[in-house]
């Protein structure tokens, strides 16, 4: 019941596009991540299947009616902000009870859902603080809740990880996908962090500067990146970029090979190299490296290896993993 | 200056301040004091300062001769009444301006100011004649229409300011959350202003209690408030200066209670901004 | 952020002030101008209808509005010196670290708050009367004989006693831009050998003088429109002595009911007005920007 489709939709500021002809559809019940790089317009696109930014030209349809002329408050869909957006001067009961209290619910219906939604996000002990006597995974979690309470077609989340530390963004990342393997409800999620995406999307949408770059499944998009933006983009440590002889003697302009795709030796190699730098995390090791003739290319050991700064080297790719793109930075195979 | 500053110094400095704050603050003081003094205690040379006999007798009469708090109901009215319309009109617009700001909306913003500096006696005339032909003089609804269009840009402008505090997410929260505009404007916007929403009210509420032209010229006796009842001192029988320290201290203290309050916002509504 | 909707609603919510700002300013102004150019009068059952410019004309060349003229510059420069200059004095002394401010600063204020009518009448008869005011005591005491304030010295009277209303707004004013300046500058000037004067000429001043723009803009929007202690003081007298254009109008309009020429006045108060509201949008356009 929260199936959304975008039919080329187009936002214009003034004369500058910012959303380019988006055409996709979401399928109910799957959890899709737009990302992207700052200003690609995934938030721009996020906001207007919510219905707070207008739509220049195209149509957002929900669940097959179209939506693009409707206000937000009547689109059923719910939406978590990056600021959480919590209503300081009500408690979390109230902050989570409003939407209901707006749609006329009958008291004891409210309190019921209320205790539910906090019961899920484990904030029943904190029903009666205010939002300024909570931390910030707290907060989260009432934003949240907040929208659970309403039983929304599907939830919007716009980048509501990024004022969390670390740990908890982790954490979090964990209960929301928890989340979504309980109520089963589609879930769209905006983040500017790769791996965010990866690790929680069922689908992947990738934009740049406002058009959809590629659109497909985590690995799909880590396996078969349709061009040098997105292969670059997904992945940590970048992909590695090479031009010049190795990639012509493979008949491409560009090869891509992920650091965690090639072969280190000692002795021998197709890319001699000096290593300029290397970071020992004891479960994996990162080697910077500098090849001639070619750049810098990074390494990525499984374990503990032994080579420091200034240590030759020789870097192979493995062929089986090899991208090659083409002079328009378009995939060749 | 306040690095290190010889003791002399600063005692110097701290009795020259309560001087001079003293002498600008006296003639409220000396009003107050004449206040409870008999008519012929009032015009004694050379003046009594604090041994005198105290008397009430001045505040019984203000009321009992004059019926002062006839006076202070007109001004009550007219003050908060005034102002409570005025804030109907302008926290739409505030919001207006605020959130969904349009190339204009400086503009007419700068435009609703201007009309505050607009000199009254330009439209004493048509005003006076138009009340008169309306039967709107000495009416307390013509009055404090007046007072009302006098306050609203100030109003509108603090609230903007105000309102512009307001991070527009949780207004789209509200939103999404299906509340209506009016809803939004009710349950969520005004508690969150209420701080500002109020010290503007304090302000624009000192602001018509005091307003000496309109309602000197618009009131004769139904709806003459407090500037108006003080007026007629000017042309007094007998002797009158206890009775005039007596009912101008009724009438200034509430004020002077309230405009404590509002510093901030007097620098932040009279300049318009322009000085933070 | 704004939607179409919300757009839409917006341009309905700020209709109703719209509307009622510009019937107060328009209609009412545009009547007066209308006014001015008729040969009107309530008493007079000769309303000879159109006369063109010769209210202006009239009005322009009467020795009473040369006067009121006169009157009017003289009280609003003399009260913007009086309370600006003041104004720095008070807020630099209060900017001090005096012991007692809170009590200070509600005593230096409280004035603004005084409505006119209780702050003329006070010091026309409490202080400045000159058989039982208070002054008349002091000069009597000092051996001086007393001031007949307002019947020798009319103008001066009410200049003093407007300076004292709008003292305090100068003042908090003028404090409020004094304690922006940070201390890391106080100690840098010092540091540098600045003595109070240079420190004063070189730092505060530029400092406030935004503030002190600001001040005399908005005192002067104010004071040229100064009515009600002239009303209960002197009645604009003796003659015109103290006859400032508000009242000028006020007299013909609701006294000779010279709708007329009032009119005209009115219109010419107008016109003056604009000229300093012009400097002031300025500044305020500048400040909305940021």
């Amino acid at each position: 019941m929260g199936s959304i489709e975008l039919v080329n939709v187009c936002k214009a500021f003034g004369g500058v596009k910012v959303i380019n002809s988006v055409d996709f559809a979401i399928t109910d019940g799957s959890f899709t991540v737009f990302v992207g790089p700052s200003g690609c317009g995934k938030s721009t696109l996020l906001r207007m299947i919510a219905g707070l930014e207008d739509v220049t030209s195209g149509q957002v349809l929900i669940d097959g009616l179209d939506m693009t002329n409707i206000g937000p408050a009547k689109r059923g869909l719910a939406m978590v902000f990056q600021s959480y957006a919590l209503y300081p001067h009500m408690s979390v009961r109230g902050n989570i009870a409003f939407a209901l209290k707006m749609a006329r619910q009958p008291a004891n219906v409210i309190e019921q859902k209320v205790k539910k939604a906090a019961g899920i996000l484990n904030l029943t002990e904190y029903l009666d603080r205010k939002p300024r006597e909570l931390s910030g995974g707290q907060r989260q979690r009432v934003a949240i809740g907040r929208a659970i309470v309403r039983e929304p077609k599907a939830f919007l989340f716009d980048e509501p990880l990024s004022n969390l530390d670390a740990a908890l963004r982790v954490q979090m990342r964990v209960e929301i996908d928890e989340l979504h393997q309980k109520l089963k409800t589609t879930m769209v999620y905006v983040t500017h962090d790769q791996v965010e995406a990866m690790t929680m999307a069922d689908r992947i949408v990738v934009l740049d500067k406002g058009a959809v770059a590629q659109i497909g499944s985590p690995l799909e998009l880590y396996n078969k990146p349709n061009g040098l933006f997105v292969a670059s983009f997904i992945g940590s440590p970048t992909m590695n970029l090479v031009m010049g002889p190795s990639a012509a003697k493979r008949g491409a302009t560009t090869l891509g090979v992920r650091p965690e795709h090639v072969e280190l030796s000692t002795t021998a190699g197709e890319w001699p190299a000096q290593v300029l730098h290397a970071e020992h995390l004891g479960s994996e090791t990162f080697i910077y490296a500098r090849a001639e003739g070619i750049g810098p290319l990074t390494i990525r050991l499984s374990g503990e290896a032994t080579h420091h700064a200034g240590d030759r080297i020789f870097v192979t790719p493995r062929e089986a993993h090899v991208h090659r793109f083409d002079k328009d930075g378009k995939r060749i195979g | 200056m306040a690095m290190k500053q010889s003791a002399g110094k600063r005692v110097g400095v701290t009795v020259l301040a309560w001087v001079v704050a003293f002498l600008i603050f006296f003639p409220i003081l000396w009003t107050f004091i004449t206040s409870f003094k008999s008519e012929l205690d009032a015009i004694a040379m050379p003046p009594k300062f604090l041994f005198f006999n105290w008397t009430l007798e001045n505040y019984v009469e203000v009321q009992s001769r004059s019926n002062y708090l006839r006076f202070a109901e007109n001004s009550i009215i007219l003050s908060i009444g005034a102002n409570i319309v005025g804030l109907l009109i302008s926290v739409p617009a505030a919001w207006s301006m605020a959130f969904a700001p349009t190339k204009r909306t400086k503009d007419v913003l700068m435009w609703m100011l201007s009309t505050k500096m607009m000199p009254a006696v330009g439209v004493l005339v048509p005003i006076y004649l138009l009340f008169r032909d309306l039967h709107l003089l000495d009416s307390l609804w013509g009055i404090g229409f007046v007072l009302m269009l006098l306050n609203l840009p100030i109003l509108i402008w603090m609230l903007y300011t105000y309102f512009k505090e307001i991070p527009v997410d949780i207004l789209e929260a509200a939103r999404m959350d299906g509340a209506s505009l009016l809803n939004e404007i009710i349950y969520i916007l005004t508690p969150m202003a209420a701080p500002g929403i109020a010290s503007t009210m304090l302000l624009t509420v000192i602001l018509s209690w005091n307003e000496a032209f309109w309602t000197l010229n618009l009131a004769t006796s139904n709806a003459a408030p407090l500037t108006a009842f003080i007026a007629s001192y000017s042309a007094p029988e007998g002797f009158f200066w206890a009775k005039l320290s007596a009912a101008s201290t009724l009438a200034i203290a509430p004020i002077l209670v309230l405009g404590w309050f509002s510093q901030k916002q007097l620098v932040r509504g009279l300049t318009f901004g322009a000085v933070k | 952020m704004a939607t179409q909707q919300t757009t839409a609603a917006g341009r309905i919510l700020v209709a109703p002030s719209v509307i009622l700002l510009f019937a107060w300013m328009i209609v009412p102004l545009a009547m007066t101008l209308y006014f001015s150019s008729l040969r009107y009068s309530l008493l007079d059952a000769e309303n000879s209808g159109f006369v063109g410019l010769q209210n202006y004309t009239a009005f322009l060349s009467d020795p009473d509005f040369i006067a009121a003229l006169f009157n009017t510059l003289i009280l609003v420069g003399s009260v913007l010196v009086i309370s600006v200059c003041g104004g720095i004095l008070v807020a630099l002394l209060m900017d001090q670290p005096v012991f007692g401010q809170t009590v200070l600063r509600l005593m230096v204020i409280a004035p603004f708050f005084v409505m006119p009518t209780v702050s003329a009448l006070v010091w026309k008869n409490l202080l400045m009367n000159p058989d039982s005011g208070l002054f008349a005591w002091i000069a009597i005491s000092l051996g001086f004989s007393p001031v007949v304030w307002f019947t020798n010295h009319p103008m001066l009277s009410v200049i003093i006693v407007v300076s004292w209303e709008w003292l305090p707004f100068a003042s908090l004013i003028l404090l409020t831009a004094l304690q922006s300046l940070d201390e890391e500058q106080k100690e840098a000037a010092s540091l540098d050998g600045a003595g109070p004067i240079s420190y004063f000429g070189y730092i505060v001043l530029p400092h406030i003088a935004r503030a002190i723009t600001v001040v005399i803009l908005i005192e002067t929007i104010f004071l040229l429109s100064v009515f009600a202690e002239i009303y209960v003081t002197t009645s604009g007298g003796p003659g015109v002595a103290t006859t400032n254009i508000p009242f000028l109008v006020y007299k013909q309009a609701l006294l000779d009911f010279d709708v007329g020429s009032a009119s005209a006045g009115g219109v010419i108060a107008v016109v003056l007005a604009n000229v300093v509201a012009i400097f002031l949008m300025r500044i305020v356009g500048r400040n909305l920007e940021g």
